[in-house]
């Protein structure tokens, strides 16, 4: 019966091994009283030249990452620039020529524009928390920053709702984010459930009636997004069953009267998507003048740094994503 | 006018919707989801009942939503009850749920 023998093989091995590690004695074969001792220190060596191996390739790995984001980085300011300069002059610059594309398409530029302006306040406003959090500033002068943030905040959504008016799928698409933050897009923006998750842990210690708040505070905001998912999914079947309804066979005049019918209920349709995308930011909005009301001051201004600190995160590995060397 | 009423006040949590609508969906589902069980009246080929409802003050006319018989709002009312808990405590004083 072939059988593994294990101890056979393991042997053979081990012979093998020790031979090229030098432990046989020319006179005396294989020297066994201090031969293991000598295989685990070139064991341990051969370990440690293995380890600096790794550690260079990755340092040169390293190097190679930084250099591509120093260099994303420059062009990233250059095109900012570049669109600054453009949007003062009122120049679009489209790739086509046509009007009518270039007028959504200028709102979704201006939409990029402004909410990259917002997010640098918006830092700007975080940054100079996080400075009087940590110069122990009294709890007046931090409410004035916090409510500064929040203020800040219903900014975007505003910006936002005119944004959706002129061009709802540039915000629908998220384009609008970096790749990293578009992973987690629901109707356009954030779910106020998962940032609500992230700071029940990040904002320990919370009294107990705070805990109660803040977790019904996240179920609710959870069933008030489930149920507007579940309209959008309402939505995209209606949407699919009206375009479904227009096919069928062309040429009589009846179906030419259909089809019109058809595409102006779908018109209808996609119209009703601009009140979505606003009722899932007014959700977003409320939220989080909630959580503001539940938290004291000083937790509100630890919250919005978590949030802020969690945002770069995701942004720091977009670039990181973006700059990534490809085989 | 009295229609509505009359209908609205037939159940603990009643919903005036259009089939087309898709927020009245929306609403739909959050109260399914609270446990609410609503009452659905769909409005589509009932102008009368639609016009009853606009002049009643609902705006949008759909959805509509009585608890308790009382018009508490629309979709994005509701919205805005559910998340500072006054739909929830709305619901459970008019006995639509328990908890």
């Amino acid at each position: 019966m072939a059988e593994f023998s294990p101890r056979t093989d393991t042997s053979t091995d081990g012979e093998t091994e020790d031979k090229a590690l030098g432990l046989y004695n020319s006179s005396h074969g294989l020297v066994v009283s201090d031969a293991s001792d000598k295989s685990r220190d070139q064991k341990t060596l051969r370990r440690l030249a293995q380890n600096r191996e790794a550690a260079r390739k990755s340092r040169l790995r390293k190097k190679a990452y930084v250099q591509q984001l120093e260099s994303s980085r420059m062009k990233l300011t250059q095109l900012e620039q570049e669109l600054q300069r453009a949007r003062q002059q009122g120049i679009f610059i489209s790739s086509s020529g046509e009007q009518s594309q270039s007028m959504s398409g200028n709102g979704a530029l201006a939409f990029d524009v402004e909410y990259g302006r917002w997010v640098e306040e918006h830092n700007r406003r975080v940054s100079e928390l996080k400075g009087a959090v940590s110069n122990h500033a009294g709890d007046g002068e931090l409410r004035i920053i916090v409510d500064g943030v929040v203020a800040h905040y219903e900014d975007i959504f505003r910006i936002k709702s005119d944004a959706a008016k002129a061009d709802v799928f540039h915000v629908l698409s998220g384009m609008w984010k970096t790749p990293a933050e578009r992973c987690f897009l629901w109707l356009g923006g954030f779910r106020s459930s998962e940032l609500l998750k992230l700071l029940i842990t990040q904002l320990e210690p919370l009294t107990e009636q705070q805990l109660l708040a803040i977790g019904n505070l996240q179920q609710t905001s959870q069933q008030a997004e489930d149920a507007l998912s579940q309209g959008m999914e309402a939505l995209q079947q209606s949407l699919a069953e009206t375009i479904a309804g227009s096919l069928g066979s062309s040429n009589s005049s009846g179906n030419v009267a259909n089809y019109m019918g058809q595409m102006a209920m779908a018109m209808g349709k996609l119209g009703t998507l601009e009140g979505f995308i606003r009722q899932a930011d007014n959700l977003r909005k409320q939220t989080l003048q909630q959580m503001h009301r539940i938290l004291t001051t000083r937790q509100s201004a630890r919250a919005l740094i978590a949030i802020n600190d969690y945002s770069s995160r995701l942004r720091a590995l977009s670039s990181l994503w973006l700059a990534r060397p490809r085989e | 006018m009295d229609r509505v009423k009359d209908l609205a006040s037939k159940k603990a949590a009643v919903i005036f919707t259009k089939s087309s609508c898709c927020r009245c969906h929306s609403i739909k589902a959050l109260f399914y989801d609270l446990g609410a069980s609503p009452s659905i009246h769909e409005v589509d080929h009932d102008p009368d009942m639609e016009r009853a409802l606009r002049r009643l003050g609902c705006n949008p006319s759909v959805p509509a939503v009585f608890v308790g018989g009382k018009y508490i709002g629309s979709a994005k009312d509701i919205i805005s009850l559910h998340l500072d808990g006054s739909l929830k405590k709305k619901l459970i004083d008019a006995r639509a749920i328990w908890f």
